[in-house]
């Protein structure tokens, strides 16, 4: 256990060093001033410039410019952006939450409806309504998430002007960013209008999570009923029909739990996809997220804001691929035989 | 089993149906307490003292502050705002205002006035731009372009405090567009008290970011990329249209004509303004502007009722505002002008030749067409059909290849010469796709033989670049702040727009200049028409710019706005604005 935890440590820091080496270098890679790349600061005057450059010791070696910048990076001083001149820190504390909220929503539908589907698609197998859920899966998991998402806008925000088609709620409410995920900021402020706000947030929700959920959905489908096909051929259930045990008691005993094993490190890899997906449709509905920020971030070749944005993101997809992957192992003794920690 | 699975996807489809049906919630009243305006970008400042850009002052101008004259939207003549009235001495060279009495500042969390606005805010607002020595001269970036632009503060002698509300401004030549400039966009009025009290906490750069005004709204909260947010101002002192109007009780509005008039045989202007009352029931809590900056993107926000009136809709969404009942498109020909700009400091384009040649490879009718979709009219000076001093048989270049390429030969260019098309990367009235009008040009240019690069970057750095004159040629244009023709030649052209960056040819002719100052030393406006053909004349010549159109203004609303107008001067209004159902 301790071993385990060591090995996906180590795993971990290992490669967020390297990230950290990358976004360091981008400062040298990306055209311009490597000063201003780096810190996001226009030096007004030569002393500054001077000043400047000895405190991020961009006088001395590589090693210790970027052991510096390492130092920089965990104290939260993380630069400036060149267009807004706010600190990304903070610029990244408002848009990351908003990301992860999005992509949280979408994989709890993905998974409230994915999973049971799978479970009964994968029962009922080569049955009508298995081919019916198989062949829509498929579908829907071959659409193009950015498509999905723009046919939805047309079609519920502009045909049927059923759902608003930009941001996380109407501006006209005043909500106090605490946690950063907008519904549970409604909850926690002391506005007035807590309950129509909540609609309304929960209504600038609703096409986005469905455009990125459906394709989660579609694979976590597929991924179950697969992995339930692959339970029922196992030779304890031929055993456990031999016993005499119904279908209901094979089910509940022997292929539900033996079938969710295989499903978590899939899912690992569907969280990249998810992180992805869900950065291309904010870009669409206006979510004032991550990948939104990115995308602005190029247009105005905001080398600072690129710089740190990569490596927030990454930091992210690393993060929970790394505890996914960490938790199965831990919960899998089967896995026993894998002796080193692997992503 | 069949049906079983169709009823669960019946389920699940009809839950997500009425999630996504119970989710439309516009027709509370909660929604119609704030009007939301897509903008097409950021403000660079909250002080529209300091930027001369569309962005800034329709933010700022006319929801935060208030100058001390206005122009009426409709027949463009020049009303009392903060001054209640005014009286010009014989000569032009004295100007008394009187001012309004009862005006409240904003009450925000970051200043609670203690006294009502006087002679100083006055004083201290035209001081912060007029005297280099001024403590607030130099906050934020010290450049107050407009003013610069037109020379103004080389020109005002002094400006006095004669009592609390009454200030005296001399000036030191015969201006007559004067009165004018201090009714633009520009001409803000800001809290002396506000700055007073930044200074001493020696925060003064706060003014322009955490602004403190007169105006109709007051500053809640600015993120960039993402929104503004302004709160009703409870105590504006003006009523506006449909609420109740009080006669002023309060004599002090007309002391001014009474006693000066009698003395001295004066030009005398009064006009009684409105006196405030019942502004506070308004309606309309809020006022968000949600900064959308594809245009594309504000029509649909328009049309889901996520906003409630757009920022210039782009020529070729016209036709779809127009077909939908529950919009309102108004058009407005604009006082304004796209053109192209050399860089007259840049050789080979400091040769008028050169730039002729270039003028004649182009033709401004596709131009027209494919840019503006004839929702413009053909520029051949640089003021338009609705100015008085409108040239209409002024030279113009037509489009001739031919001479092009025998001009630019004898000029010296070879074949494959280089050059770079700064292209605007924001949407104006006057230029609306700036990129495709630069990619048409490219490919005019191309068939005289030179290689045109195009080059655009963000607005704000774009505008430093060009200020730091960087570029060969530039697609840009100018809205005018007022109607004075003046206000075209002046900035665009003449020697001092240099520094302050309206003079995007970076083209100083002595000629010019001493034609454009003649012309507002005279009152004859027969005389001063004669001076400006002169001046056209002048400019087909030499080509600092190729005009290229002047195009109507547009304003994209829903029905349920009550009381938006188009305002030819300048900047968006949105006090007196409601939203009714």
């Amino acid at each position: 256990m301790i071993r385990i935890l060591a090995r996906y440590s180590i795993l971990f820091v290992l490669t967020l060093l390297v990230l950290a080496v990358m976004s360091f270098s981008l400062a040298y890679l990306f055209p311009g001033d490597v000063l201003e790349n780096l810190t996001g600061i226009v030096p007004a005057n030569d002393a500054q410039r001077m000043a400047l450059e000895r405190q991020f010791r961009l006088d001395q070696s590589y090693i210790v410019q970027f052991f510096y910048y390492l130092t920089n990076l965990f104290a939260g001083d993380w630069g400036y952006s060149f267009t807004s001149g706010i600190e990304l820190r903070d610029e990244i504390g408002v848009a990351l939450p908003a990301t992860i909220e999005l992509a949280t929503y979408s994989m709890v539908v993905a998974l409230v409806i994915g999973i049971p589907l799978g479970y009964y698609s994968g029962m009922r197998c080569y049955s009508t309504s298995d081919y019916i859920i198989n062949t829509s899966s498929i579908t829907t998991y071959s659409f193009p998430v950015f498509w999905l998402a723009l046919l939805l806008i047309l079609v519920f925000s502009l045909q049927l002007d059923k759902a608003p088609l930009s941001g996380r709620v109407s501006l006209l409410f005043n909500v106090e960013p605490v946690s950063g995920f907008i519904l549970l900021d409604i909850l926690l402020s002391d506005m007035q209008n807590k309950s129509l706000a909540f609609k309304d947030a929960l209504s600038h929700l609703t096409l986005p999570t469905i455009a990125i959920g459906a394709v989660s959905t579609a694979s976590m489908v597929r991924i179950t009923r697969r992995s339930v096909i692959d339970a029922r051929h196992q030779p304890y259930i031929a055993a456990a029909v031999s016993r005499g045990l119904s279908g209901w008691q094979i089910f509940f005993r022997h292929i539900l739990r033996n079938a969710l094993l295989p499903i978590l490190p899939l899912m690992a890899i569907q969280i990249t996809t998810l992180i992805t997906n869900t950065m291309i449709v904010e870009t669409l509905f206006s979510w004032p997220g991550i990948g939104n920020w990115l995308i602005q971030a190029i247009y105005q070749r905001d080398y600072p804001a690129l710089r740190v944005g990569m490596l927030a993101v990454s930091t992210l997809v690393i993060t929970l691929t790394i505890t996914v992957d960490m938790f199965n192992r831990l919960i899998d003794p089967s896995r026993e035989k894998y002796e080193h920690a692997a992503i | 089993m069949m049906s079983s699975v169709i009823k669960r996807l019946a389920v699940c489809a009809s839950t997500a149906l009425l999630v996504v049906s119970c989710a439309k919630q516009n027709k509370q009243p909660f929604y119609n307490t704030g009007v939301v305006y897509c903008s097409e970008s950021n403000p660079v400042t909250f002080n529209p003292q300091l930027d001369t850009s569309s962005t800034t002052s329709d933010a700022t101008s006319h929801q935060l502050y208030d100058r001390l004259l206005d122009f009426d939207p409709d027949s463009g003549r020049i009303v009392p705002s903060l001054a209640s009235s005014w009286l010009v001495s014989d000569d032009g060279l004295t100007y008394v205002f009187q001012l309004r009495r009862g005006v409240a500042f904003h009450t925000t969390q970051f200043f609670t006035p203690t006294r009502n606005f006087n002679a100083n805010d006055v004083i201290f607002s035209i001081n912060r731009w007029r005297l280099d020595s001024h403590p607030f001269h130099n906050v934020s970036s010290g450049s107050y372009p407009y003013f610069e632009s037109l020379g103004l503060a080389d020109n005002i002698a002094d400006v006095t405090r004669v009592n609390g509300y009454r200030i005296e401004i001399t000036l030191k030549r015969r201006d007559s567009s004067f009165l004018a400039n201090l009714a633009t966009d520009f001409a803000v009025i800001l809290s002396e008290e506000y700055a007073e009290q930044l200074f001493e906490q020696g925060n003064p750069s706060q003014i322009d970011q955490l602004p403190v005004g007169t105006g109709p709204y007051r500053f809640e909260s600015f993120r960039k990329d993402s929104y503004i947010k302004y709160l009703h101002h409870e105590d504006y002192w003006r009523a506006f249209e449909g609420q109740a109007l009080e006669e002023s009780s309060d004599d002090s509005d007309n002391i001014l004509a009474s006693e000066q008039g009698a003395a001295d045989s004066a030009d005398v202007k009064v006009e009684t303004g409105k006196k405030a009352s019942g502004s506070s029931d308004a309606s309309v809590k809020q006022l968000i502007f949600d900064i959308t900056p594809r245009s594309s993107l504000r029509l649909a926000k328009l049309m889901t009722g996520e906003c409630d009136a757009t920022a210039f809709p782009a020529q070729t969404e016209l036709e779809v505002i127009r077909n939908r009942e529950d919009l309102t498109l108004a058009e407005k020909p604009g006082l304004n002008i796209g053109f192209w700009a050399f860089n007259t400091q840049r050789p080979p384009f400091d040769n008028p030749n050169v730039r002729r040649a270039l003028a004649f490879a182009i033709d401004k009718n596709t131009l027209l067409e494919a840019v503006y979709f004839d929702s413009a009219s053909r520029a051949k000076s640089l003021l338009p059909a609705a100015s008085w001093a409108y040239q209409n048989d002024a030279d113009d270049t037509a489009y001739n290849p031919v001479l092009a390429r025998s001009l630019l030969a004898e000029a010296g260019i070879e074949p494959g010469f280089s050059m770079t098309i700064w292209a605007m990367p924001v949407e104006r009235a006057y230029n609306p796709n700036a990129i495709k009008m630069a990619e048409l040009i490219q490919r005019y240019l191309r068939e005289v033989g030179v290689e045109a690069n195009i080059v655009t970057y963000d607005w704000k750095t774009f505008r430093r670049h060009l200020q730091e004159g960087l570029h060969d040629s530039v697609l840009i244009g100018w809205s005018a702040d007022n109607g004075d023709p003046d206000n075209f030649y002046r900035p665009l052209l003449s020697c001092g727009a240099i520094p302050s960056g309206t003079n995007r040819a970076m083209w100083c002719n002595e000629d010019y200049d001493r034609l454009i100052d003649a012309a507002l030393k005279t009152e004859d406006l027969d005389k001063r028409r004669a001076i400006y053909h002169q001046v056209n004349r002048l400019m087909y010549e030499r080509l600092p710019l190729v005009p290229i159109a002047h195009a109507y203004r547009y304003q994209a609303y829903r029905n349920e706005v009550k009381g938006m107008t188009i305002n030819p001067f300048g900047g968006v209004r949105f006090g007196g604005v409601e939203k009714v159902l």
